[in-house]
């Protein structure tokens, strides 16, 4: 086991590493140079000196190469560089803006898992309109985009029905409409292949064998399927939180919720590449350490997978 | 099939006029899917007597196997039953509901599935998947089940048991798994276990252990079997009656020996004369002596490093040597593993082997690549087990067959298609499926098309790697005519894998028995086969099914 | 091959295709004729408004209303269909080629080769989707064409790994070691055999991402990286009405409505076109 976990290990680190170049080669390796935009705009009036001075400071001067290796060097001790419009720390930034976005997160995922589980449920034992209902709702609910999901969800809830307050909301009810509108996306892929795997593991003979035992269907599913279907369901929840992060930045921006959004936001307006450059870093880094979790815990639940790569050794 | 059956010793002989446990009168079953209705199953009526062990004989395609999922209330949601009864010690089942059909299966009626590597539940334990048929059926006590799972875990010979419990399906091998299913079925004692082609999977050393095992515990429990099977041979050797269906409809019924011995039915005649057995007489010319060596293996081997031990290597094939006359057949045969089809594939130059030669008209196959690879597939065609899978979905017949000689350019269009049309007319199939997908076609005529592809390049020597095993007997014994006939006309030399030993008999002049990468004994069929030297080979032929009649008969 | 079709008895003489897949294709056909002949279907100007006339509720002149500018919602949602399709067809396009070219690649050579390129997706798949094309758009600026690479870009990953993917699954097909066995080169097989049988689920995958790229690039039109205003755009459409939203919520609803009818129909289409594979 601990020879898979050591190759997992560094194939992640691997990868983010890439993450990083592609960021970097995106972001800063080409011209487009944030000092120059920021700086250049007349109403500071520096002279051409200043401006070279200033991008000596900020390192802009140098080689790509020797700057990548700079970036890398700094981010590996924690330095996430400084945002050029604010004029703080990265990191500063991160720590201000991310718990209230990881919470959004956090819930949201919480309430699709539910929502999926309970999608899936009703596809299987539900009467014949439900199943059906339950079985075209993921692909309505994928085809919805989180942004108009969230204006609609305020223009119902507050505007007409005046359940959720939008002037001087609690800090929960601030939260319910964002969290919701989050959700849904989220919830329609894992229902789908949570629906799929279900539908194939009840076409597998064993669930035959189980019936042929006097099983009834609501056994077989709690006792055969559900276990069954959930490895498969569990590795796209790993792959699904770059969805759940994309749709909490859009999300922020709809509710004017402070956060990883706005920031992102302001750091695609002003061109602030080391903001942009930090969050890609850090929501691959994110995305790393969840698909290496979850394939962790992936034998635990498939006896299969436990004695895979240890072999005989 | 040709079995003299009048000494066989017949099992299970009281069980004459008693009240039937299940009877199964007129029933019609139709399926529907994309719109379209099928009957299935049309007026099947059948009785079973309790202890007694009925066959439902028939190859696919006849519904026998729709019939065995009546019985248990387990057809599959586009299924339905049109019309007929299914009466259980006298009560009509086949309109009950789902919940008191719940109540029935496991109790009264079990099941022992066709494919035991799917059969078991992959996440959770033996002991679990035995325990949940007590608890199903109301069982709480936790010791008592225990107790209960490991006796009947001893019973079906999974020892140590404690250990057998706690271990997973995929640590199991096929037979052992088809072993914990029997417990399963027998746990609650029932009145009838459905056993549907319990053996199909399984090497045919491990089917008649397993075979043996369901007897004995049936004997012992006084349990009926509706025994479902292709396999006239597993019915002749284990049931006391047998229903032929075919195409939804009872052929013939009647106790085993009468329905072998006279069979009354056109159908069921075909099938006895066309099931390959050890009392069949062959029908092979002598081989001539001055007839050259068309393949010589010499000391043939295929390692494989064994995944996760450093420096160990697998021997698939492992010191193979046989020479094989031009014009002639010599077979591979072997259970699973035991490196038959290794061997074929090395012969057909798509392994390179570790070590050894392999010598087609004295070109050492072993050595090729490249274009003189790609020239010598002129010589040496290999033909697959699945023609479902060996022809691409998206050709029609004709390229599929054409695209060999136009490999090999140059040949005019005209002349490409007069071979191709002469090719599929030689193989027996009309003209009209020249322009047609292979799915348009049966199991059967799909292998055609195969052999003709194989053939239309006039190689020396054709590998047959399992060729007739997925198809129906009736239709296996047509492409095996087919075989005989083109070698007789085309000097071909064929290697011909196979696990089915009554078929190599028929079909080849030579046989290597191999086992573990090995070859344990080698020679003249008539040889092999009468006098083995080898006890693995001797073990390999008294396992083959219908061999019941046969043994006795030279044992007298 | 179970062929006993006794007793046949069609239960429907003619044989349609569902009617959600009818629907989907009418929905995309509606899509595809708004996109190339816009005029036919909105008599009205998108651009220019009529002064005096903002924020009218839905009429019969207007049946989806005016927006703060008094142009007509109608004909801005019709021409908005351009953009938009355009768009998903450029970004479509720029995955399919550039993701099945390194798929393929991949897949038939194998080795060290494929090992870098899985590496190279690996990584793209792991920087959140959003966050990777808006970093592209940094790269080229905003605007519509560069919004459309963005995402294409994106998708780049998920063609390379399906192509992939099937392109092994061909190769091990028996009918393909079938074709070597009868003498085929490695070219001729690749384009005879395993192209053709690779095609069909990303084609599949290219009708799901059309789809998914009409929706990204709303989402980057609402956030205002895409086509710049006044270009009828869905997105911005939506992010225009918004502010209106209290008075008038139909100039949101209206284009939100209209996407999700598109990519609910793209995917219904893309479903049918991968059952068709087995």
């Amino acid at each position: 086991m601990s020879r898979h976990l050591a190759q997992r290990l560094g194939q992640a680190l691997l990868v983010l590493l890439a993450a990083f170049t592609v960021a970097f080669v995106l972001l800063q390796a080409l011209p487009g140079d944030a000092v120059l935009i920021k700086f250049l705009g007349s109403e500071m009036g520096l002279t051409a000196e200043q401006i070279a001075e200033l991008r000596i400071a900020y390192g802009a001067d140098a080689p790509v190469w020797q700057q990548y290796l700079h970036t890398l060097g700094n981010f590996l001790s924690g330095d996430f560089g400084t945002s050029i419009r604010a004029g703080v720390p990265v990191a500063s930034l991160l720590a201000e803006n991310l718990p209230a976005t990881l919470l959004l997160a956090a819930l949201a995922f919480g309430t699709a898992s539910l929502l999926a589980v309970a999608l899936a449920v009703l596809s299987q034992l539900g009467f014949a309109w439900a199943r059906a209902f339950a079985r075209s709702m993921p692909s309505f609910f994928v085809a919805v985009p989180v942004f108009w999901l969230g204006i609609m969800l305020i223009q119902v809830f507050s505007f007409q029905l005046g359940l959720v307050s939008v002037i001087a909301p609690e800090p929960w009810e601030e939260l319910i409409l964002p969290v919701l509108t989050l959700a849904v996306p989220i919830s329609a892929p894992l229902a789908q292949v949570l629906i799929r795997n279900m539908d194939q593991v009840f076409g597998e003979p064993f669930v035959a064998v189980a019936r042929a035992k006097g099983a009834t269907h609501a056994w077989v599913l709690w006792r055969h399927v559900a276990r069954n279907a959930l490895p498969p369901t569990l590795t796209m929840a790993g792959v699904l939180f770059g969805e759940l992060l994309g749709g909490a930045v859009v999300t922020e921006t709809v509710f004017g919720l402070a956060g990883l959004g706005g920031m992102t936001q302001q750091a695609v307006a002003n061109q602030d590449v080391a903001v942009l450059q930090a969050i890609v870093v850090l929501s691959a880094a994110a995305f790393v350490t969840i698909s290496l979790a979850v394939d962790l815990l992936l034998p635990l639940f498939d006896p299969r997978l436990a004695n895979r790569p240890a072999g005989a050794a | 099939m040709n079995v003299d059956l009048a000494s066989r010793l017949a099992p299970a002989t009281t069980v004459a006029a008693s009240a039937p446990l299940l009877a199964v009168e007129d029933l019609a079953i139709r399926y529907v899917s994309g719109g379209t209705a099928r009957r299935v199953v049309d007026g099947v009526s059948f009785s079973v007597a309790p202890g007694e062990v009925l066959a439902l004989l028939g190859e696919s395609g006849s519904g026998k196997t729709t019939t065995a999922q009546a019985v248990l209330g387990l057809l599959p949601p586009n299924g339905a039953i049109e019309r007929g009864a299914i009466r259980l010690d006298g009560t009509d089942i086949a309109g009950w509901p789902e919940r008191k059909l719940a109540a029935l299966r496991g109790a009264r009626i079990s099941l022992i599935p066709q494919d035991p590597t799917t059969s078991l539940n992959p996440v959770r334990t033996i002991g679990a998947q035995i325990a949940e048929i007590l608890e199903i059926h109301g069982e709480r006590d936790r010791t008592r089940i225990r107790a209960r799972v490991l006796e009947l875990l001893t019973r079906v010979g999974l020892e140590p048991a404690e250990m057998r419990a706690r271990q997973y399906p995929h640590q199991l091998s096929g037979g052992m798994r088809q072993r914990v299913l029997i417990a399963i079925a027998v746990a609650l004692r029932p009145g009838l276990i459905v056993a549907d082609e319990p053996t199909s999977a399984l090497d045919v050393t491990v089917q008649r252990r397993i075979l043996d095992l369901l007897d004995e515990l049936r004997r012992e429990d006084g349990t009926a079997v509706l025994l479902v099977t292709h396999d006239l041979g597993v019915a002749a050797d284990r049931a006391d009656r047998v229903v032929v269906l075919r195409q939804g409809q009872v052929q013939e019924a009647g106790p085993v020996r009468q329905v072998l011995a006279a069979p009354r039915s056109e159908y069921a005649r075909q099938l006895l004369a066309d099931a390959p057995s050890l009392a069949t007489p062959r029908a092979r010319p002598p081989v001539p002596a001055t007839a050259g060596i068309m393949l010589k293996v010499d000391g043939l081997l295929q390692a494989y490093p064994v995944a996760g031990e450093r420096g160990r290597m697998f021997h698939a094939a492992d010191d193979v040597s046989f020479e094989v006359r031009a014009g002639t057949t010599h077979a591979l045969v072997g259970e699973s593993g035991s490196g038959k089809t290794t061997t074929a594939r090395c012969i057909a130059g798509f392994l390179r082997p570790t070590a050894g030669r392999v010598e087609v008209g004295g070109t050492d196959v072993a050595q090729l690549s490249g274009e003189a690879l790609r020239q010598f597939r002129r010589k040496v065609q290999l033909v697959f087990q699945n023609p479902f899978a060996s022809l691409d979905p998206r050709q029609t017949v004709g390229a599929i067959v054409e695209e060999p000689l136009w490999n090999f350019a140059p040949v005019a269009k005209a002349e490409r298609e007069r071979l191709v049309r002469g090719m599929i007319e030689r193989v027996g199939l009309p003209d009209a499926v020249l322009t047609r997908p292979p799915a348009a076609l049966s199991g059967g005529q799909r292998q055609r098309v195969a052999i003709a592809r194989a053939l239309v390049l006039r190689p020396r020597v054709v590998v047959l790697d399992e060729a007739v095993s997925a198809l129906d007997v009736t239709v296996q014994a047509r492409i095996l005519e087919l075989l005989a006939e083109l070698q007789r006309e085309l000097g071909l030399t064929y290697v011909f894998v196979s696990h089915d030993l009554a078929v190599v008999r028929l079909i080849a002049d030579t046989v290597s028995v191999m086992r573990s990468g090995r070859v344990v004994e080698s020679g003249p069929v008539e040889q092999v086969f009468h006098s083995p030297a080898d006890e693995y080979t001797r073990d390999l032929i008294a396992a083959i099914p219908g061999g019941a009649g046969e043994t006795r008969k030279t044992a007298q | 091959m179970s062929g006993a079709t006794l007793g046949l008895a069609p239960l429907r003489a003619l044989r349609l295709p569902p009617l959600g897949l009818m629907l989907a294709w009418a929905v995309v056909a509606v899509l595809l004729a708004w996109a190339f002949v816009p005029g036919f279907f909105a008599w009205q100007d998108p651009l220019a408004g009529i002064a005096g006339r903002q924020l009218e509720p839905p009429s019969f002149e207007h049946p989806l209303g005016t927006d703060g500018l008094g142009r007509d919602m109608l004909a801005r949602v019709i021409h908005g269909a351009r953009e938009s399709l355009l768009g998903a067809f450029l970004a479509v396009s720029v995955g399919l080629v550039f993701g099945t070219a390194l798929g393929l690649l991949a897949g038939a050579r194998g080795g060290v080769t494929d090992a870098a390129v899985m590496r190279l997706v690996d990584t793209l798949l792991a920087i959140p989707s959003l966050l990777l094309s808006l970093s592209v758009i940094i790269l080229l600026g905003f605007g519509s064409i560069n919004a459309a690479i963005a995402v294409g870009f994106v998708s780049v990953a998920h063609f390379a790994r399906l192509s992939r993917t099937e392109v092994l699954r061909v190769r091990r097909a028996e009918y393909v070691e079938a074709a070597f066995g009868s003498g085929g080169r490695f070219l001729a097989v690749l384009w005879r055999h395993v192209l053709p049988n690779a095609m069909t689920s990303v084609l599949a995958l290219a009708a799901l991402q059309f789809g998914s790229a009409i929706l990204a690039l709303a989402t980057l039109g609402f956030l205002g990286y895409g086509a710049p205003p006044p270009t009828p755009e869905w997105g911005l459409l939506i992010a225009e009405g918004r502010d209106f939203l209290a008075t008038a919520w139909w100039l949101t609803a209206a284009p939100g409505l209209v996407v999700v009818l598109a990519v609910l129909s793209t995917e219904r289409i893309s479903r049918s076109l991968g059952a068709r594979r087995t």
